[in-house]
């Protein structure tokens, strides 16, 4: 015969006489009943009394009463306890330090990115001073399209850039581009969604400008040195010149010259006059003041007739 | 009857004991074992249906008074707890080999649920997600392991004493 005890192989001989086995089916619920009453009754007048109640008391004395054995139980079972937590800790470490490592990871490309949202934000911000303010040309929109840079110039020979921005913001082949420090270029091609920028420094771009101080014209071309400077060429002798004045754009055309830019942006600042015998015009060195090397957002000046909402 | 009941008393004190200053630490997958569930299963199906109430309120109260919880609480989940498996023990598992796997795994979900239910009733915080989907499953694996041990040394313990026998010469 097989009793109902794990493992054990057989044998109930003699049933104990004190079994419930043995006890009418009335004797057993009256008995379960009444531990089950007595625990309901627990319960409730344990929620009912005080914090001073006597089985509040009752409990405190028994919790006492257990804390000896609860001690030495702890203690003994210690170190076993100290091995469990290394052996788990151990199991654990790796996966631990997997989930940190992509943690950092996660951590760090998002400081990243705060940071460059950071930055982008400030220029942003100087861009919109710049097109709420008294410099902004008055005949372009006021809803001109800023783009991020997506593409730095290939190399010191072709001086484009890409931008996020094509003529699905409004904007057209020979929009003039610009910071908030000045004139960056104009638009020389337009996909859809992007297009490209010509710089100032590309050896092929050329604007017409004028000496803010002393209104002497000319036109601004690039070195063709390796030097990011530009020139104020074809001002004749006669017009006055001098170092440190502020040129800008002059808005108005000059022979095959697009007249496209409009009028007052910033260039550069003179840092150079001088003038030789054979050549009829002055030898005028301007410095731009956008730093060309590290452009990150631009504004597109897009004609108030061309906007898009 | 004393003999088993003292033995029972002293069982569950220890049980208690271990259970609150050691067992309740071990968690593994999300689990813990249930050394007093387990116990009052084997000592219900070893002894009926009434000792497994008394031994499941007495465990009960211990907990109670041990945790500092509601006094009465455990008490009446480990009443009925020892009765049901005691009468399970008594009647349909009755020398059913696998009737102590069973009750063990049974009872544990069942605890789990009669638990969630009276903090619920009693409006006492508790996750029901945690304790019978994130939880149970390792719980149950646990104190099925944990019954082997369990149920060989309440065996040991209630075992009965050897049949006096007595050898009449005839003839």
């Amino acid at each position: 015969m097989r009793v109902a005890a794990l493992g054990s192989p057989v044998r109930r001989t003699v049933a104990p006489s004190y079994s419930s086995r043995t006890t009418g089916p009335l004797r057993r619920r009256i008995v379960v009943g009444l531990l089950v009453l007595l625990s309901l009754a627990l319960i409730t007048g344990y929620f009912r009394e005080s914090s001073n109640g006597g089985l509040h008391g009752f409990q405190s004395a028994g919790a006492s009463a257990m804390r000896p054995f609860e001690v030495g139980a702890s203690r003994v079972a210690r170190p076993f306890r100290d091995a469990y937590g290394w052996a788990s800790g151990l199991f654990h470490a790796k996966a631990e330090n997997d989930r940190l490592r992509k943690e950092v990871d996660r951590y760090r490309q998002e400081a990243i990115r705060n940071s460059t949202a950071a930055t982008e934000n400030i220029k942003l911000a100087r861009l919109l001073k710049y097109r709420r303010g008294l410099t902004y040309p008055v005949d372009f929109s006021k809803n001109s399209v800023a783009a991020t840079v997506l593409q730095d110039p290939a190399n010191d020979f072709e001086q484009a850039i890409v931008i996020s921005a094509g003529s699905s913001k409004g904007i057209r082949v020979h929009d003039a581009v610009v910071t908030n420090r000045g004139l960056v270029g104009e638009v020389t091609k337009v996909t859809h969604d992007e297009a490209q920028v010509t710089l100032l420094t590309d050896k092929e771009s050329a604007v017409t400008a004028r000496d803010h101080q002393t209104n002497a014209i000319g036109i601004v071309r690039h070195s063709q040195g390796a030097e990011d400077l530009l020139f104020l060429d074809r001002v004749f002798k006669n017009k006055v010149v001098n170092k440190n004045d502020l040129v800008v754009t002059a808005g108005r055309q000059q022979g095959q010259l697009s007249p496209l830019y409009p009028r007052d942006i910033p260039i550069g600042r003179v840092t150079k006059v001088g003038q030789t015998d054979i050549d009829p015009f002055q030898d005028v060195q301007v410095e731009p003041l956008v730093d060309f090397t590290s452009l990150d957002v631009v504004l597109v000046l897009v004609p108030t007739s061309r906007a898009v909402p | 009857m004393i003999l088993p009941a003292a033995k029972a008393a002293g069982l569950f004190f220890f049980a208690v004991v271990v259970q609150v200053t050691i067992v309740e630490s071990i968690g593994i997958l999300g689990g813990s074992p249930d050394l007093v569930l387990v116990a009052i299963v084997a000592v219900a199906l070893a002894q009926g249906s009434i000792f497994g109430a008394f031994a499941g309120f007495w465990a009960g109260l211990l907990l109670d008074v041990a945790r500092l919880g509601t006094l009465g609480f455990t008490s009446l989940l480990l009443t009925l707890a020892g009765f049901w498996i005691g009468r399970y023990g008594e009647t349909t598992g009755r020398d059913r080999a696998h009737a102590p796997l069973l009750s063990v795994a049974v009872v544990t979900v069942l605890y789990a649920v009669g638990s969630v239910v009276m903090h619920f009733l009693l409006q006492e915080p508790s996750s029901a997600r945690v304790a019978l989907v994130h939880s149970l499953p390792a719980t149950v694996a646990l104190n099925l392991l944990l019954a082997f041990p369990v149920f060989a040394l309440v065996r040991r313990l209630f075992s009965p004493a050897a049949p006096h026998t007595e050898v009449e010469f005839v003839g």
